[in-house]
């Protein structure tokens, strides 16, 4: 049945279309080509979120399990795979409708330099080749594997943020790659001493190994390897250095791609080592993974918020405070309960689509204005009513005011801090709360009390290609705001199906 | 219609209306007529409402069963809810004509996006005050700070900008930091969200935790402008006149009082407070509050100010009749909420005539003005009756039940009331007084052309208020009140305020049930 093939159709789509781009070049047919193999790759993942009950397990090849590489569709995982995968397709709808691109050596840009080939097929097969990357590390079940879709996406994502339209689009790429290698390779070390300890790479037998092999000084070693490298590709709060630059210089696509899928296909890895890999017991109650993850994500919180009301530009405001969403997705991680996990795993949702949402809006001024610098936005409200509003309701939804998505997962991860008794957790995320609503309203005095500046004129009309998505997805997060249930009833179950060790055998 | 309808077009029509403004944005007189037909209907939505409710029944609307897991959003009419909806309602199509004429005789700009925030400011009231949970009402309770945001910055300036932050700054501050902490604490202690009789909170929380909830509350809704936290109220006065009037002095801040109340009395119970002496603190807060507001309203030469400040000590009333959780404290409270609505929300329209009119901000130059704008004068001069509860205004009902809620243990602050009466009449009087028996001062025109004499000469003349021209001006000026849509609300709302104390009764039996359920001596 090719139902049963849904776990595979989902990575196997976008990793044959990107060679197939390579091939055919010609700018509007790959660009058709690239969005529908990624809308197919959602519509896959959406039949697997609908069809998931019990975690599906896929034998790749026909292999079993141990000896053959296994894909695992969990309730969890499914979810995460639609969400990249949906963010994916929007991100690719961005520019088809004669826009600028915003991608160097793309569009307009070609026509200037007269006669220099187009590159942008070479985007849109890095950017598939992301999307596999992506997808494969959220659906793999084998722990080397996912190693490999790390550096397939890592690569990738390299040279697509090296396609920024400005030059510093390079130092950005450059620190990324430095500091991204170093993460990876931080998981190779962890992922070798793990099978060195159980002899397999399958998660679930991995998982079951440890449970035997007691708490022998080198599993200390290989979770923390394993933890710092994942916390550099999350972005972890002291080690978030390179996703400030790598969102503000990479093109307004892929940053609005990789601020809804990156961090969150990351933070789904940490997840899994928590709690299917080495079990929640061990983690939380033997190595209190807890105290060390907690106070970092505090930290974040903070820092990050704090970071993003001094930006000057809209994208790397958006990107600092995506630093101190992380805080709260990894603090919801280390309260080590099911209600926290739960609480994460809205919020990994919510803040995906709401932050999609405004890196979309912000590439729209961009197109129009020629910049996102705060201080060129003047008067927005009044020259792009419709842009300012929406980016007001999506900023509201970052603060997580009641009626948007944000609330419900911040709601959650209050009653989670609640039912731990950590009152002062309780408290320290609404403090940080109003850190949002600074830099938030920072943005929005701009746009809406100082006066638009007499000259430089906009370009007229509005991209609809991303600001429709932009709609969309903001108002799916105002939909979700004001009826949550089921959306809340399926994390429920996907939280309770991972805590229980995402369904190992 | 069913009661469900009821509710619904409650809450349906101020957003139709936001709508309708919309549309006919280049049409003002049908913009204008709309706000005001819609009002009417939703008024008479709000009081086909009562006899339910008196009947005892508890009309509901369920509109999502998990707003929040376990939370619905969910509205039910009980007293305290359709009193504070009734005020809402019934002085929305008021303001909506006194703000026709005010914001046309002042020729302000971005008279739709006024009218527009204006119909969502009451939706979200209504909202609050039918909620059926703390969930719901945190809701509405974001909703109407964020949709009054742009009324308070409705000049765009540097100094609009300014009070934008105050008022954002603490309200959103207080609400998250606060009143979300109580809510998620109070969800987890009990396992509900439900404003229910009697409370939900007896028998879940310790003792100590009692006070420390209740200040969560208590600041979280900081709407109800407690001191220390009562900034943003007079920097919002930057808004047009029309918002101060109903947003400031009626919708807004009582939204906060009223939040207050109804989470003592279905929240916490008044059994709980009393028992624990959990709120006691909150009586001194909210007397120092009474006294430092007036004491301050003193200071205020701009009228406006000294409303602001004036409604920040009348506010502190409501919270002391809460923090008294005596019956009688909570039904005057309730009913201040209505008086003091009526009464303020006069005094703000004749301040805001007396812009209009005269175009004068400051109290020392309104010298005489009650010869040219008698009316107006005249309707201050019964609201700030009302405002001080002289019979036979309304007021006089609310502070008498005040009082008389905290006879029975803590009689001391029947004293601090009585104190706030007397220095009610100590910034009040004088603004009418100056106005019907002073004489009028040079204008400014005059004193320009003439130089320094002249205000030599009128500084004399105040300082000497037995002068012959005094009592015998030489002849009464023409009347130049503001435009007739202003005056006219003005009056009816003073007309409202007589009226209050010879209808009091009927607000006071629609309030006894929800404390009467307690077997307290109703």
């Amino acid at each position: 049945m090719t139902l049963d093939q849904l776990p595979v159709l989902v990575i196997l789509i976008p990793l044959l279309t990107a060679p197939l781009i390579v091939l055919i070049r010609t700018p509007a047919v790959v660009r058709l080509m690239a969005i529908a193999a990624a809308a197919a790759s959602a519509f896959c993942a959406a039949m697997l979120v609908a069809r998931v009950g019990e975690p599906i397990s896929y034998h790749m090849g026909g292999w079993t399990p141990g000896i053959g590489i296994e894909l695992r569709a969990t309730k969890a995982s499914a979810f995460v795979l639609a969400l990249v995968t949906g963010i994916a397709t929007v991100a690719l709808l961005l520019g088809t409708r004669g826009t600028r691109l915003d991608v160097r050596g793309t569009s307009d840009r070609s026509d200037a330099t007269g006669g220099q080939r187009s590159r942008e097929h070479l985007y849109y097969a890095a950017f598939l080749t992301c999307l596999v990357g992506l997808c494969g590390m959220v659906i793999t079940g084998d722990a080397f594997n996912v190693f490999v879709f790390l550096e397939i996406s890592s690569l990738s994502t390299y040279a697509l943020v090296a396609m920024g339209p400005r030059r510093r689009a390079f130092s950005a790429a450059f620190n990324y790659l430095v500091l991204g290698t170093i993460g990876g390779t931080f998981v190779l070390i962890g992922i070798g001493l793990l099978y060195q300890m159980t002899g397999t790479l399958n998660g679930p037998a991995i998982s079951a190994r440890i449970q035997e092999i007691g708490d022998p000084r080198t599993l200390h070693v290989a979770f923390g390897f394993l933890f710092v490298g994942f916390a550099i590709k999350l972005a972890v709060f002291p080690l978030h250095q390179w996703l400030p630059n790598a969102y503000a210089e990479s093109p307004s696509a892929v940053s609005s791609f990789l601020a809804g899928t990156a961090t969150k296909v990351i933070y789904f890895q940490l997840i899994r080592m928590c709690l299917v890999v080495f079990g929640a017991d061990y983690v939380f109650g033997t190595l209190h993974f807890g105290s060390i993850l907690g106070p970092l994500s505090l930290l974040g919180m903070f820092a990050g918020s704090l970071a993003a009301i001094y930006q000057l530009s809209l994208k790397r405001l958006l990107a600092y405070s995506s630093i101190g969403q992380v805080g709260y997705l990894t603090l919801a991680l280390s309260l080590g309960t099911e209600d926290g996990l739960y609480a994460g795993l809205l919020h990994l949702g919510a803040h995906g689509v709401t932050k999609t949402g405004l890196f979309l809006l912000a590439s729209v001024i961009i197109a129009h204005v020629g910049t996102d610098r705060l201080a060129s936005l003047n008067g927005l409200g009044k020259r792009m009513p419709l842009v300012a509003f929406l980016f007001v309701v999506g900023g509201i939804g970052l603060i997580g005011v009641p009626g948007t998505a944000g609330f419900v997962s911040k709601w959650a991860l209050l009653q989670a801090a609640l039912a731990g008794d950590h009152l002062f957790l309780a408290g320290a995320i609404l403090v940080s709360s109003l850190l949002a609503v600074m830099y938030v309203w920072r943005v929005v005095e701009v746009m809406y009390f100082r006066e638009p500046p007499e000259r430089a004129p906009l370009r007229p009309g509005y991209d609809w290609g991303a600001l429709a998505p932009a709609g969309l997805l903001l108002g799916l997060s105002i939909a979700v705001g004001l009826y949550s249930e089921p959306i809340c009833v399926y994390m429920r179950s996907a939280a309770a199906q991972l805590f229980a060790g995402g369904g190992a055998p | 219609m069913s009661p469900e309808m009821l509710i619904g077009a409650a809450l349906a029509l101020p957003l139709l209306a936001a709508l309708l403004v919309v549309v006919f944005r280049n049409q003002p007189n049908l913009r204008e007529a709309s706000t005001g037909v819609i009002g009417v209907a939703t008024l008479m939505c709000v009081v086909a409402l009562w006899p339910l409710v008196t009947s005892g029944a508890a009309p509901t609307l369920v509109l999502v069963d998990e707003l929040l897991p376990g939370v619905p959003l969910a509205f039910e009419v009980e007293p305290l809810g359709l009193l504070y909806a009734l005020v809402a309602a019934g002085l929305w199509p008021i303001t909506g004509m006194y703000a026709a004429g005010y914001m046309r005789g002042h020729h302000e700009k971005h008279q739709t996006r006024f009218f527009v925030c204006f119909a969502l400011a009451i939706f979200a009231a209504l909202g609050i005050a039918f909620a059926e949970n703390l969930g719901t009402f945190f809701l509405f309770y974001e909703v109407l700070t964020l949709s009054t945001y742009p009324l308070v910055t409705h000049h765009q300036t540097a100094e609009a900008r300014r009070a934008g932050r105050v008022y954002l700054g603490i309200l959103i501050g207080t609400s998250i930091c606060f009143l979300l902490l109580a809510i998620a604490w109070t969800g987890h202690m009990a396992g509900t969200l439900e404003f229910r009789a009697g409370g939900i909170l007896q028998g879940h929380i310790a003792e100590a935790s009692v006070p420390l909830l209740l200040a969560l509350f208590a600041y979280g809704c900081g709407k109800a402008a407690l001191m220390p936290l009562h900034r943003w109220l007079p920097n919002a006065m930057v808004a047009p006149t029309p918002v101060s009037a109903l947003l400031h002095a009626v919708a807004v801040v009582k939204a906060g009082v009223f939040g207050i109340l109804k989470i003592v009395v279905y929240v916490f119970g008044l059994d709980l407070l009393t028992s624990t002496e959990g709120s006691v603190w909150l009586m001194w807060v909210a007397s120092f509050t009474i006294v430092m507001g007036s004491l301050v309203a003193f200071t205020k030469d701009n009228l406006k100010a000294r409303l602001a400040y004036s409604t920040i000590a009348q506010l502190a009333y409501i919270v002391l009749g809460a923090a008294l959780a005596t019956p009688d404290g909570i039904v005057g409270g309730g009913l201040h909420i209505a008086t003091h609505a009526v009464g303020k929300i006069t005094l703000f329209f004749c301040a805001g005539a007396i812009l209009v009119g005269a175009h004068k901000k400051n109290i020392s130059d309104m010298d005489g003005l009650g010869r040219t704008m008698p009316f107006t004068m005249g309707a201050f001069l019964i609201g700030s009756l009302s405002i001080i509860g002289l019979p036979p205004m309304g007021g006089s009902w609310s502070k008498w039940f005040l009082a008389l809620g905290a006879a029975d243990e803590h009689a001391i602050f029947i004293a601090i009331l009585m104190l706030s009466s007397l220095l009610n009449i100590g910034y009040l009087i004088p603004i009418p007084v100056r106005g019907f028996f002073f004489a009028p001062k040079p204008s400014h025109g005059h004193e320009d052309e003439h130089g320094d004499d002249p205000h030599d000469a009128h500084r004399e003349v105040a300082a000497d208020p037995v002068g012959p021209s005094q009592w015998r001006p030489a002849r009464w000026p023409t009347l130049r009140e503001a435009p007739l849509l202003c005056v006219i609300p003005l009056c009816v709302t003073a007309a409202g305020c007589v009226a209050l104390f010879f209808f009091a009764r009927q607000f006071v039996d629609l309030l006894r049930p929800i404390v009467g359920a307690l077997g307290g001596p109703g």
